[in-house]
């Protein structure tokens, strides 16, 4: 490890915001993309959901998580553009330090969710949807949602790696709509046959969305679920992480 | 050490092979040696592995077997090392096309570890040095591309390496580009820094290059100053070009050289053969086409070009012929 690890981090973090700078249009899209599915499942498609009392109370925990699962996607997009770049040869022909290049990309990402999390929090509040929370419970639902966006992030990373080609990472993109909405997000595995129900109750989204809903103190929420979502992510960025380190290592085999 | 005083660059029996099947052996046991302060030519066609031997100079690849060391430093255990000496020119752009000039050379430079003010001062003077001080906040993907290239060569000399590696510089530039980058090169070496340039061009290496190594199929098969090249093929050559093609035949009787030695191009109504004594033949050629009646549009003497070396030392002479 290079004691420039830091310095060089946040060169690359700034590179990633002189993209955004560059771009606003893109990022604006990219913010206003999941505000479109909460007004989308909100009045149009999401009247009949068997859910106990407001389904925006529901609906808006559950659309926080499958935004942070979706973010999987602008990760993947992120690396591969990089990787198919003449750039990368010269960030890895320069004594930057090792990990600079993907810790500059998860701080970027990151600070996207972070941001995206606030915009959709705001009009799920306009929308009327009211947490039952205290600061504390509050911020810790904020936290396992960026903890698990931080585990899509690598997943991302990996994914991205292993397929190489942009080609690839299209067709992984259109699989994370399927599992992503293969989950609790959207409607409550009650209302599904049990087979159905099972695989959404195993989906490591589902168990960030109740958690979330138990913290925020609203229906769908089951106490207890806090350690899955904690437990989840933790185990999928023990996996990943050092896959995609050991990956991006290995570059020019 | 090194078997060379002041090698900075050796490389000794490079082997690389691409894919899991082990079928296209980039490198086959390439050796090489590059002399400090000075412009090596790696000349070669395509496929011959001039890019796979730049990239593992520049630490991009790891090769299967050989030992290669950069400035004295272990390409695969020292990478870091060899990252701090080195500047890299490739085939493609190696820019951030999203973003300006500017910003490109002063992320470089900050991930040289130059300070802020620093990077900042060092990215101005090399835009002004490429002339480039007037692209604004224009993002590089609508450069020209004499300007892109001018720009890559500007961030592979952020911190003047020690040893820059310019891959094919100039394919793709036009007339002018390829001009600007020569002169960019030589002065570059005026400085001290040592060059090893690829290249298909045997024009550019002859006009760069101190020493040339002739690389086909993943090694070397010859190598030499460009100089010594040209003489091992044959020396000197004289040309004839003759005002009527028809005269070709009767040309190849009369003059005092072998005729197995002559090669006729009747296109360019050109005979063209491998001299001795440069005056000699020459008299001896005019004299004898004056005598046979046969007029002459030019007559020269010149040395071999390097196609005609790299066709003699791939021993394609004979298929070309």
């Amino acid at each position: 490890m290079s004691a420039y690890v830091l310095t060089d981090s946040w060169t690359m973090t700034r590179r990633e915001l002189a993209h955004w700078a560059r771009q606003p249009v893109q990022v604006v899209v990219s913010l206003v993309f999941p505000v479109m599915l909460l007004l989308m499942f909100g009045y149009l498609i999401g009247g009949g959901r068997a859910v106990e009392g407001q389904y925006v109370d529901y609906l808006v925990p559950g659309m926080l998580a499958l935004t942070m699962a979706f973010g999987l996607e602008g990760t993947m997009v992120g690396v591969t553009q990089d990787l198919n770049k003449g750039v990368i040869d010269r960030f890895r022909s320069m004594p930057m330090a090792d990990g600079a290049v993907l810790v500059g990309r998860s701080a970027a990402d990151m600070l996207q969710s972070a941001i995206g999390l606030v915009v959709l929090i705001g009009v799920g509040l306009a929308l009327g949807w009211r947490p039952h929370a205290g600061p504390g419970e509050f911020l810790g639902a904020v936290g396992l949602l960026l903890l698990f966006r931080f585990a899509m992030l690598w997943v991302g990373i990996q994914l991205a790696l292993v397929a190489g080609r942009p080609e690839l990472v299209q067709a992984v993109q259109i699989l994370v709509w399927p599992v992503g909405f293969l989950s609790n997000a959207l409607a409550t595995p009650a209302a599904m046959p049990d087979w159905l129900g099972t695989v959404v109750q195993w989906n490591p989204m589902s168990q960030t969305a109740t958690a979330v809903r138990d913290l925020f103190g609203g229906p769908g929420g089951e106490s207890g679920h806090v350690w899955a979502a904690v437990a989840w992510p933790l185990a999928l960025l023990a996996v990943f992480f050092p896959l995609a380190v050991r990956r991006f290592r290995a570059l020019g085999g | 050490m090194c078997s060379v005083a002041d090698a900075v660059i050796t490389v000794e029996d490079a082997h690389k092979t691409y894919g899991g099947k082990g079928t296209k052996k980039a490198l086959d046991g390439l050796d090489l040696v590059v002399a400090r302060g000075t412009v090596h030519g790696v000349l070669g066609p395509n496929g011959a592995g001039k890019t796979t031997l730049v990239r593992i100079l520049s630490t991009l690849l790891r090769p299967d077997a050989g030992r290669v060391e950069v400035a004295g430093h272990d390409v695969l255990t020292e990478a870091r090392a060899v990252r701090l000496r080195i500047g890299l020119l490739g085939q493609h752009a190696a820019l951030d096309e999203e973003l300006g000039g500017r910003q490109n050379l002063e992320m470089f430079a900050r991930l040289h570890h130059l300070g802020a003010r620093h990077a900042r001062v060092r990215a101005d003077e090399l835009l002004e040095r490429f002339d480039l001080g007037d692209t604004g906040r224009k993002p590089v993907r609508a450069y020209s591309g004499g300007m892109r290239r001018r720009l890559d060569l500007a961030a592979s000399l952020v911190t003047d390496p020690e040893i820059l590696f310019l891959d094919e510089p100039t394919t793709g530039l036009d007339p002018h580009g390829r001009a600007e980058v020569w002169s960019a090169v030589r002065s570059l070496v005026g400085g001290g820094t040592t060059v090893l340039l690829t290249t298909q061009y045997l024009e550019e290496a002859d006009q760069l290059a101190h020493r040339v190594s002739v690389v086909d199929r993943g090694r070397v098969i010859a190598d030499g100053t460009p100089d010594e090249l040209k003489s091992r093929t044959g020396g000197d050559r004289i040309d004839v070009v003759l005002r009527d093609a028809g005269q070709l035949g009767a040309a190849v009787a009369l003059l005092p050289l072998p005729a197995a030695d002559i090669r006729v191009d009747a296109d360019r109504r050109l005979l063209s053969a491998p001299v001795v004594d440069r005056m000699t033949a020459l008299s001896g050629v005019v004299r004898a086409l004056e005598e046979g009646g046969i007029q002459a549009e030019d007559v020269a003497l010149r040395r071999p070009t390097l196609d005609e070396v790299f066709l003699h030392l791939t021993g394609a002479e004979e298929v070309a012929a």
